[in-house]
């Protein structure tokens, strides 16, 4: 039996033959691959937090370049999400999109966009998200250090960017 | 209300006369949502997660979600209490298990029809809890819970994603439904495989009694949805309604007419076993309980004995767990007094006369 897959380096875990007009043509591919030819479905009865490690185990390696994208949110890069499987921060969304989207499509039997409820107070732009995230932390910084003045002109700050809303 | 009084009282889902009560035990759909403008719970410090637990809290106790809240503070919480409420099913083992003094709390209903977490994984965990069959029930109620939350509460939100959710696998609705099937009678017929390849075919999560990683202990089943993003609330819930739940009935009803026909001597031998351990024995481990009670209500649920009621089944289900009976019996107890103080109380519900 092959070893490697057909498409990558890693080992074969699903074998095929199919015969087609008399030409006998043999598949070895790894889970990634299979699953992409739609060869398996296996993992998606595996508990999801399996499927979840498997997954980011098995990105491709010319991801790894992306691995230090940094999320401005909340300063998470890629490869902590790798280890941990979660998100920083709202922002990592759209930080780690690229990254992100094949896991959500096959994590989500191939749903890649959010077709359900919208929140009646949807205007929370990313902007202000951003803002929001950016102005907490530097509320937190100036309690550390004592700069209770600018403080509270933060804290008040904050206040007016949630009523604005 | 206080936590205190909660063991006193079996849940609403507990009630075990839910429609499909025969299979379904209990029907559960949680939202998982997040603030906008913090970080998500894992990366939040300290005074972050302080002001959620504040701003959620307060939302709920102004929406008056209902008549009579209880709140009850995870971190100033003894692990007994923790562990009473992983085993009623109001709170998950992560949110009870945390080591340090996190803030995290639940705000509970007093009928626990619905409880919702604060600074579980997401900021927000909340999940309406039914007996039986009540999907659009559950849904109705969850909805209306969601939509009272929103109107003072800013939820993280992208066109594309959905509700932000830390995990990945939550994302879009956020929405995951559970059903907890009793499925005796595909175990003794050895078909509990069907239900597996059912789930797989239709991309559900089989779990046990607390979730996963869990053994199905009792013959108890959880299945859930696995996918939250490309389908919208509604349809993730009919799906279950409509063809999940009720194949899965329909396989476990089989096999117990399948029983009765082909193996009847068999099928009695197991309950009338079952009743005669759990009416005499002195000394009960919760795996055995569990077992146990699995066969007798098959055998209540078949008409095939009717020295119990469904209720008492379901209430001993839970009050045999660790936490329940110690918290029963007023004490702390070690594993081996915790299986005699099992045995004693079983032996107490199921003889009413004084007998045994």
């Amino acid at each position: 039996m092959k070893r490697k897959c057909d498409k990558c380096d890693r080992p074969a875990t699903h074998h095929a033959i199919e015969i087609t007009g008399g030409q006998k043509i043999e598949k070895h591919l790894c889970d990634l691959h299979a699953a992409e030819e739609g060869m398996s479905v296996k993992a998606m009865n595996a508990p999801i937090n399996d499927l979840l490690t498997s997954f980011v185990k098995l990105q491709p390696e010319e991801d790894q370049a992306n691995a230090e994208t940094v999320c401005e949110g909340c300063g998470m890069t890629f490869s902590q999400f790798r280890e941990k499987h979660l998100l920083g921060c709202p922002m990592c969304y759209e930080a780690f999109e690229h990254q992100l989207s094949p896991l959500l499509e096959r994590a989500h039997e191939g749903g890649t966009h959010h077709v359900g409820k919208v929140p009646r107070r949807a205007g929370a732009s990313d902007n202000r998200q951003l803002q929001l995230i950016r102005m907490r932390k530097r509320l937190d910084d100036a309690v550390a250090t004592e700069d209770y003045e600018l403080a509270a002109r933060l804290r008040d700050d904050i206040q007016q960017l949630e009523d604005t809303h | 209300m206080s936590l205190s009084q909660i063991p006193d009282h079996a849940g609403e889902w507990l009630r075990g006369t839910g429609p499909h009560g025969e299979v379904v035990i209990s029907s559960r759909i949680r939202y998982a949502r997040n603030l906008t403008g913090f970080p998500f719970v894992n990366r939040a410090n300290r005074r972050q997660q302080h002001e959620v637990m504040h701003l959620v809290k307060d939302e709920i106790q102004k929406r008056k979600l209902a008549d009579d809240i209880i709140w009850v503070d995870m971190a100033a919480s003894p692990s007994l209490d923790r562990q009473l409420l992983v085993e009623r099913h109001l709170v998950s083992r992560d949110l009870a298990s945390a080591k340090n003094d996190a803030p995290r709390g639940v705000v509970i209903a007093p009928d626990e029809t619905f409880a919702v977490m604060i600074n579980e994984e997401d900021h927000i965990r909340a999940q309406v809890l039914r007996s039986g069959m009540q999907l659009s029930e559950a849904f109705a109620q969850i909805e209306r819970i969601d939509n009272a939350l929103e109107s003072g509460l800013d939820f993280a939100y992208a066109q594309r994603f959905g509700y932000l959710t830390a995990c990945p696998t939550n994302v879009g609705t956020g929405l995951r439904v559970s059903v907890m099937l009793h499925l005796p009678g595909l175990k003794l017929t050895g078909e509990i495989e069907k239900v597996r390849r059912a789930a797989r075919d239709t991309h559900q999560a089989v779990r046990g009694l607390f979730g996963e990683g869990s053994e199905a202990l009792g013959d108890l089943y959880q299945i859930s949805n696995q996918s939250t993003l490309g389908k919208t609330e509604k349809e993730i819930v009919a799906d279950f309604e409509h063809t999940v739940v009720p194949t899965i009935i329909a396989y476990e009803q089989q096999a117990r007419q399948a029983l009765i026909k082909q193996r009847p001597a068999q099928l009695d031998d197991k309950i009338y076993r079952a009743w005669a351990i759990l009416t005499n024995a002195r000394v009960l481990g919760t795996e055995e309980v569990l077992s146990l009670l699995s066969h007798l209500r098959l055998g209540v649920n078949l008409g095939r004995i009717n020295t119990v009621d469904l209720r008492t089944i379901n209430e001993l289900l839970l009050l045999t767990q660790p936490a329940h009976l110690q918290r029963l019996m007023g004490k702390t107890m070690d594993p081996a007094g915790r299986k005699i103080a099992r045995a004693d109380l079983v032996r107490q519900r199921l003889n009413p006369a004084g007998k045994g």
